[in-house]
Formats: C-alpha cells, structure tokens, sequence
C-alpha cells in the first residue's frame, strides 16, 4: 500500500521548485470558496459556518484553555492506547512469527477476534469500565493491535529465506539473525502496519469520545451539538483531521529513517 | 566408471597463442604455490528426497587447493551435492571428510543469487562473511581488503540495490572470500549474468583462487566454463559420478582455443549420449 504511493514519479512530470507548495492548492481554493459561500449566504450559516467563524471560536476556546486542555486529552488517550496495543500486537507478531507452537496456541484465536469490529464492543466496554480512562485506552488498544499484529506477523513470515540460510551459513546466532536479517527484513511491512493503525487510533478515538467521555475532542464536540454551537463542531472535526495529517506525516518520516536502504524510498 | 581425457598442448597451438596475446603469457605455476585448501573426500555419499533417489553413491577425492567443476543435467543433484559438503543438509548413508579439524569460516557457498542483505550497506555485507570474527577490531580493515580484491572499493557505502548484477555477485564473492575459506563451494554463481560479465568474473574467480589457493567446487551448466577455469571436471549422472575429466590445459588459458573446445564437445557429447539413453 505505502509501498504503491511512494513509487516517486519520472523527474519530467515534476514541477520543478514549488513541489511543497502545490499540494496545498486544493485545500486553500476550498476554503476561500467556503468563505465566499457562506459571506453571501449561498449556504447557510446554520449548516456551515464560515472558516472565518470557525476560526474565531478556536481563538475562543484557545484564550479560555479549553481547546489546548481537550486536545491534550485526546493526544495522550491516542498515544498511550496506540503504545500499548501496538505493544502487545508487535509482541504477539514477533512471537506468532517467529515459533510455529505459539503460532498454533493463538494465532488462530487472533484471527477469530479480528473479525469482531472493535467498535461493536463499544457497550459491552462501557459496562466494563464506565466511561473513565480505561474504556477509551481499551479501545483504542485493541483497534490499534490488529494492524500491527498482522503486519509484523506477515512481514516475518516473508522475509527472504534464501537471506535466512545465507545467514545460518554465515554463522549468526539467533539473537544476530534477528537483529541483522529478520527484523529489518520485517520492517518494510511493520511500517504499513503502523500507518494503517495509525489511522485507525484517531477513528476508535473519535467514535469512543462521542459516545462516552467527559473530556477530550470528542466530548468537546459533543457538547457543542447539545448547545448548537456548529462553528465548535466544525472545529473539532478539523483538529481531528489535523491530528490525523500530523499522525501520517509521523510515519512517513518514520518510514523514511528506518526504510532509507529502500529504493521506493528514495528521491522524495 | 570413471574416463580420464589427457589432452597436452601441441607446439603450433602454443606458437598461434603466443602471437595472438603477447602480454598475456606470464609463466606461473599449474597450482598455487603453497596451498591453503583443504582436501575433500567423499565415500559412498547418498541422499535421497522421499522416494526420490537423487545421489545414489558419490565417490571422490579431491586434493587440496584443485579446482573442480561440477557439470550434469538439471536436476540431477549437483547443488544437492554442493549443499551437503557446505554442510546445509544432511546425507542418507557415507561420508564426507576434510581433513583436520575445521571451523565453519573455512567452508563457504556462494550461489546463483548474490544474497546481500539490501539493508545494509556494502562494507557491512562483506563484514558478515566473517563470522564469528564479526565483532574484532579489524573486521572493518579485513572487509575493505576483501573489497579491494574483487575491485569494489569504491562502492563501500553504497546501498546494494544500486548495484549492477555484476557487482553485487562480487560483493557476493568477496563477503565469501574475507574469512579467507580453505573450501568455496559455487552453485552456478555466474548463472544469471551476460557473457561480458560473466567472462570477467571468471578471471576474477580464476585470478582469486590463485591467490588464495583454496579448493574450488563449482557447480555451472556452462562447459566452456568449466573446461575454462577447472583442473577437472565431473560428469554427475544418475546419481553418480559418471566421468571424471582433467584439464591439463596451462593457465591463463586462451578461451575459445581449439583445445578448450575439443574437450567441451567431448563432455557435451558424454552428457547428450546420457539424454539420449534416457
Ligand atoms: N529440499 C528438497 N526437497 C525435495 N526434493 C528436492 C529438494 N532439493 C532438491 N530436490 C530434488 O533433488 C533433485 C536434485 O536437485 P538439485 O537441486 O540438486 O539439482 P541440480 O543438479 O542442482 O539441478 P539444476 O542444474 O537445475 O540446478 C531434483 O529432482 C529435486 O527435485
Ligand atoms: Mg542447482
């Protein structure tokens, strides 16, 4: 998927120079045709506001900390869910890949709770563990796992054997036939994993925020409906799509840094 | 059954080659001088797959510092002979002795794929070929002198997926050569390269094994190159070795000579006769 994306184009058909720039073209053009929109009242501010509007309430919120406050709040669900699921979802990948019994004792169990959409345990969570942290931290652990799982599983499993038993000729231990060859050799597919998480962390998040929280991006929105303040409504699905950019941007440097031998990698 | 073909070198032969590349013709001895090699033997080796009886009773000696090729049909157990010599497998029945006492860097394979690690860049994948010696000081010395000796020098830190095929075998051979191996093993090493390529690489095999006078195994489907670069070649066929051929052609050889091709069409011959039985 990543690998696809990245293919960089034939030099020719770059613009040369303002490279960075173009990319932000669309998204000013929809913007300033937004504004133009809502000033001469062709859509109505009761169903969208106007950027200007919705501006003008982040500043608010900024200036009376709440925005600062609730995105932190998301932030830190986000990472330590994704720390832990991605955790125990490498762990598993490793192990899973690496040993044919503890592939046998789990893997199978894995794939059955794969099909289960986290989501739908959404109620069954909150009689868990009410709306506090742990229900947020749940399930974004556990939609955060399976991407990665797979991932690091798949990636394992498909490293060139041929490298494996050039290895073993070369006398690696174990530990080193790790380190030197299957890791990275798994790399290239653990990073897609984490992409693809990635992705899936802020859309648990979210969801798990509307539904069940007293603090957080979510809630912030939430809130807002109840007291149809739209222009806050639009601006937390904003931020969120902000986060979800910043989060994308992460990988792709991620990407570059451990994946710099890679040649779909290179000239970007 | 084993046939020796003795060939020598008439006088005219020696005259039209002299003219024919003046410089070449640097007098050296038939082997290196003092050998490092290992001797091999091998008695009554057997391997089957299932029901598949793929080396049915190999038999050889092999002296310490020769070069041997390794010619037959496909498939009839030349890389399976191979792998278990360099130890990857293990046989049915028989044995397989190298003389005194050996570490695993004295033997080492290089096959048709190069095998680089693409995730490392080319000075540490020679520094893998030294095994358990990977950690001393002067790995990093002992590998660019092994680059040096295969003329990559200049590509130390580059990726390998930059590499030509060319390169990246010798990148290959040099991650093979920097343990300084008494047995190198080749399982068609040259198989997937063009015939410029391929010409020049066996010079460096043959220029390399002169140098370092380990045992040379090569496996190839090329005869010419066998004949080129062997002291002998072995006819494997049903699982046996059916011929065993010298070549007492001096070195450097002149490729193409009528000499060198005699003795193809003679082991071409044995090996068609074999297809045509079957
Ligand atoms: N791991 C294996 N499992 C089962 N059969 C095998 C295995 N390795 C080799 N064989 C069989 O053993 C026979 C000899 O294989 P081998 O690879 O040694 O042939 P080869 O002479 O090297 O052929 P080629 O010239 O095509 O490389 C073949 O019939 C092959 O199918
Ligand atoms: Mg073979």
């Amino acid at each position: 998927m990543s690998l696809i994306d990245s293919v960089s184009l034939p030099r020719s058909l770059r613009l040369p120079r303002v490279d960075g720039l173009v990319q932000w073209i669309v998204p000013l053009a929809i913007i300033a045709i937004w504004q133009v929109a809502s000033v001469t009242g062709f859509v109505p501010t009761r169903v969208l506001p106007a950027p200007s509007d919705v501006l003008l309430a982040g500043w608010k919120l900024l200036l009376s900390g709440e925005l600062a406050r609730n995105i932190w709040v998301s932030f830190w669900r986000a990472s330590i869910g994704f720390l832990i699921g991605g955790s125990i979802g490498f762990a598993f990948g490793l192990a899973n890949g690496l040993s044919q019994l503890s592939s046998k004792l789990t893997d199978t169990t894995l794939q059955m709770v794969r099909n289960v959409p986290h989501l739908a345990l959404i109620p069954l969570v909150i009689l868990w563990f009410g709306i506090d942290e742990s229900a947020k931290l749940f399930l974004v652990a556990l939609g955060v796992f399976f991407p990665i799982y797979l991932n690091t599983l798949h990636g394992i499993r498909t490293v060139d054997p041929q490298l494996i038993e050039m290895g073993r000729i070369y006398g690696m231990t174990d530990g080193e036939l790790f380190r030197r060859v299957i890791f990275p050799g798994a790399l290239p597919s653990i990073v897609v994993g984490i992409r693809f998480a990635l992705g899936i962390m802020w859309l648990t998040l979210i969801v798990a925020e509307t539904i069940a929280a007293s603090s957080g991006l979510g809630y912030m929105a939430m809130q807002a409906r109840e007291f149809m303040l739209i222009d806050v409504v639009v601006l937390s699905i904003l931020i969120y799509a902000l986060l979800g950019k910043l989060a994308d941007s992460a990988s792709r440097v991620l990407e570059r840094l451990t994946l710099s031998w890679h040649p779909a990698y290179w000239k970007r | 059954m084993q046939t020796a073909l003795r060939t020598s070198l008439p006088d005219t032969e020696l005259a039209t080659r002299a003219n024919f590349a003046p410089h070449a013709r640097v007098v050296r001895e038939e082997r290196p001088v003092q050998t490092s090699g290992l001797p091999l033997s091998i008695r009554g080796l057997r391997k089957s797959y299932g029901d598949n009886e793929v080396l049915r009773g190999i038999d050889l000696h092999i002296p310490a510092g020769q070069f041997v090729a390794i010619v037959g049909k496909s498939g009839c157990g030349k890389s399976t002979l191979l792998r278990l010599i360099a130890g990857l497998e293990k046989f049915d029945a028989g044995s397989i002795s190298l003389g005194d006492a050996v570490k695993p860097e004295d033997i080492r394979v290089m096959f048709q794929e190069p095998r680089l690690l693409p995730w490392a860049r080319v000075l540490s994948n020679v520094e893998v070929g030294l095994g358990r010696d990977r950690a001393s000081s002067d790995a990093h010395s002992r590998a660019e002198k092994a680059l040096t000796e295969v003329g990559l020098t200049d590509k130390r830190d580059q990726w390998p997926s930059i590499l030509s095929g060319g390169q990246k075998q010798r990148v290959a051979l040099a991650r093979a050569l920097v343990s300084r191996p008494r047995v190198l093993a080749f399982d068609e090493p040259l198989g997937a390269l063009d015939a410029l390529t391929r010409i020049s690489m066996q010079r460096l095999l043959e220029r390399v094994w002169r140098d370092q006078g380990f045992t040379a195994i090569l496996v190839t489907h090329d005869v010419a190159e066998a004949v080129a670069l062997a002291d002998r070649v072995l006819v494997i066929e049903e699982g046996r070795i059916a011929h065993d051929v010298v070549v007492n052609t001096a070195r450097p050889r002149q490729r193409g000579s009528a000499e060198l091709a005699g003795l193809e069409g003679s082991i071409l011959n044995h090996l068609l006769s074999a297809d045509d039985r079957t």
